[in-house]
């Protein structure tokens, strides 16, 4: 998995609360056996297109700077529903690398760690001052700091801080395999389920 | 030792070891659940690592999302026309034979909806973890266990090592006194516990369910609370196992039996939270006062009761909030004030993991018998599963339904999601026993109304939404 460090950009905000995996990445985009399908096309897919397939000029992924966004700022519980991981791995594709907020779905927040993508939380009065940021084309640019845990605001000169679970910010910083480093701990495994399996009538 | 919640208890007796400061552990999993359409990529990946499964005998595979619902179900008509839904259920097919993998495929009698199949055959006993691609699975925690959604690299984690790398939640008691009214149901109650607390009210913390009211509902309607629990965004949900429990299991495939079943009940009884365990936030509900509800917008937490209307968005002080409902009225093409109860629908739709059992068909048709669906409504019941479908043709309900003039469809996940070729059309309404109202979730464009079964059977009878309590049959 590749590492994640810094992150600068430009940053859309997506203000609505409870956008749910349904909408970021609709049904139609689930009928593949592996990571990429179609799913950069699916990501957010009736927000950017019309019924004809055409980008709606007024969204805003669709409008210059933020056609280059790498980041997202979002509403309240972004990515709640359905745990297709399909939503995470579209928005890769798109070249969007994180996403800031002042909650997530929980699965959908799982997701981002186990590809490399950064959901950070902050106060839901800072998500508002990020959100207003992202809005204003002049002023969008931003730059996360994983290592120092920080969100730079081009656009303001701020400078916030947050924090980042300690084991998950460092498999991001070093682009770790989550399922080869518990392979390591794979006799402890051994250990636990030797114990464990013999009473079987009430276990699985 | 201090005292302890169930949740903790259950994390506890399944740790491997800690992984550090942060709160995580290395969590043994009892029981895993694929589907077809968020395991092939695990699959995939854990090939391309050359690895392999660590316990294949405690993950089952379940075709439910993608397969036709079609009346009749024989090798002819379980054909999947198009390609790609195709490959995934006979990638799943691969995958399972590759691994040995216990499958129930199309044409298996015990094939169903992932969650309705797996407490049925008995796979989710009390106090284990059971985890499974897909947000639905918390519905499990009504068996006393504790039981989540992953994505599909969390799938490839369990399949190659059994574990999960986990985050201990906190805990929320929502505790519900008094009883359910005449004609009130599980479905009602979680829909105003949504309502009350936010579609991420329970966001990052397990919910345990507590109090007489949770006492008193069977099995099947705290599986519907717990499978509607994720709407709250629960990363969790736990009823404390009991008789009621007990008699549910008792004789079910997968389920100890004979002096096993004794030993296995004898530690059960000890599934409980502690005295003075604290949780990290309570909620209080009475069930009595809990009328049915339904759905006006496109958030699980849009709700109202029956004989409310249509909230002005202007009236809500939040900013945010005031941006959905607005957003929600527009889709759901409603205007403030509009009354619920008599709003017009086109379909009517009763199935899916929340309200596809028995109990659920069941009363469904209480409200149907000698009825019929009004004139322009098109209604489906699609069974839990196909051991729910025999078991209602056994009891007559088939019957009922369709002489009321209801669609009677082989199993699957159907029109919840509209996966397969059971979708709505743009500006279609449905009073739908689902789980989720999003935009565009049961077809682009399509407008959803959440509710039980029965309000559901009440809404296809009338044609438009209404209060199922003047269809029933006299109080007991």
């Amino acid at each position: 998995m590749e590492p994640f460090r810094t992150l600068t950009g430009p940053a859309a905000p997506l203000p609505m609360a409870n956008l749910d995996t349904d909408q970021i990445m609709p049904k139609q985009f689930l009928r593949g056996v592996d990571r990429e399908s179609g799913l950069a096309g699916g990501f957010l897919h009736d927000l950017r297109f019309d019924e004809q397939g055409r980008a709606r000029p007024q969204f805003v992924l669709n409008r210059a700077p933020w056609t280059q966004a790498r980041l997202l700022v979002t509403g309240p519980n972004y990515g709640c529903g359905s745990s297709r991981e399909h939503a995470v791995w579209g928005m890769l594709q798109l070249g969007l690398r994180c996403v800031i907020g002042s909650s997530f779905g929980g699965i959908f927040a799982d997701n981002c760690i186990r590809n490399g993508v950064p959901a950070i939380c902050v106060p839901a009065e800072e998500a508002e001052r990020l959100l207003a940021l992202a809005a204003d084309p002049q002023r969008c640019q931003m730059t996360v700091d994983l290592e120092a845990q920080t969100i730079t605001t081009a656009g303001d000169g701020c400078i916030l801080p947050f924090r980042f679970d300690a084991r998950h910010r460092s498999m991001l910083l070093r682009g770790l395999d989550a399922v080869g480093l518990t392979l390591e701990m794979a006799d402890d495994i051994r250990r636990f389920e030797s114990g464990y399996l013999q009473d079987a009538a009430t276990r699985a | 030792m201090t005292a302890r919640t169930l949740y903790r208890r259950i994390v506890d007796a399944h740790t491997v070891r800690g992984l550090g400061e942060g709160g995580q552990v290395l969590l043994y999993v009892d029981r895993q659940v694929l589907n077809e359409y968020t395991s092939p990529q695990a699959f995939a990946a854990l090939h391309a690592a050359g690895r392999s499964v660590w316990r294949p005998s405690a993950t089952i595979a379940v075709v439910d999302h993608v397969n036709p619902t079609t009346p009749e179900r024989n090798a002819g008509t379980m054909v999947i026309a198009d390609a790609e839904r195709s490959l995934q259920v006979r990638t799943l097919a691969a995958n399972c034979a590759r691994h040995g993998i216990e499958l129930y495929d199309m044409l298996d009698a015990r094939q169903g909806i992932e969650h309705i199949v797996a407490s049925e055959q008995g796979l989710v006993l009390p106090g284990m973890v059971m985890a499974a691609g897909d947000s639905h699975t918390t519905s499990h925690g009504a068996m006393g266990a504790l039981a989540f959604g992953i994505g599909s690299s969390e799938i490839e984690h369990l399949l190659a090592t059994q574990t999960l790398t986990y985050t201990v939640q906190k805990t929320m008691n929502v505790e519900v006194g008094g009883r359910l009214g005449f004609g009130v149901s599980a479905k009602d109650l979680v829909l105003e516990l949504i309502r009350r607390i936010g579609a991420d009210g329970a966001g990052g913390h397990v919910i345990e369910y507590t109090g007489p009211a949770i006492r008193a509902l069977g099995v099947e309607g705290r599986l519907t609370l717990c499978n509607m629990s994720v709407e709250a965004a629960a990363r969790g949900a736990i009823v404390a196992p009991d008789d009621a429990l007990f008699a549910y299991l008792h004789g079910r495939r997968r389920v100890p039996q004979g002096a096993a079943w004794d030993r296995a009940v004898a530690a059960w009884r000890t599934l409980r939270s502690d005295d003075g365990a604290v949780f990290d936030r309570t909620v209080s509900l009475d069930a009595a006062s809990i009328a049915p509800m339904v759905t006006w917008g496109t958030s699980p937490d849009q709700g109202a009761t029956i004989d409310a209307a249509v909230p002005d968005p202007a009236a809500e002080r939040d900013p945010t909030r005031r941006r959905g409902a607005e957003r929600a009225l527009a889709y759901m093409g409603l205007q403030p004030g509009e009354r619920l109860d008599g709003l017009a629908i086109s379909h009517a739709f009763i199935g899916s993991c929340t309200n596809g059992r028995i109990d659920d068909l069941r009363d469904a048709a209480r409200v149907l018998r000698g009825r019929r669906v009004a004139a322009g409504v098109r209604a489906l019941v699609v069974p839990g599963s196909t051991q729910v479908r025999a078991q209602a043709e056994a009891e007559g309900l088939a019957q009922v339904f369709r002489e009321a003039g209801f669609e009677w469809r082989q199993a699957g996940c159907s029109m919840c999601v509209a996966m397969n070729d059971d979708h709505l059309g743009a500006g279609d309404r449905c009073a739908s026993s689902t789980n989720r109202n999003f935009e565009g979730r049961q077809g682009p464009g399509a407008r959803t109304h959440l509710m039980s079964p029965a309000m559901v059977a009440a809404a296809a009878v009338r044609g438009a939404l209404t209060d199922v309590r003047r269809l029933l049959p006299a109080q007991e």
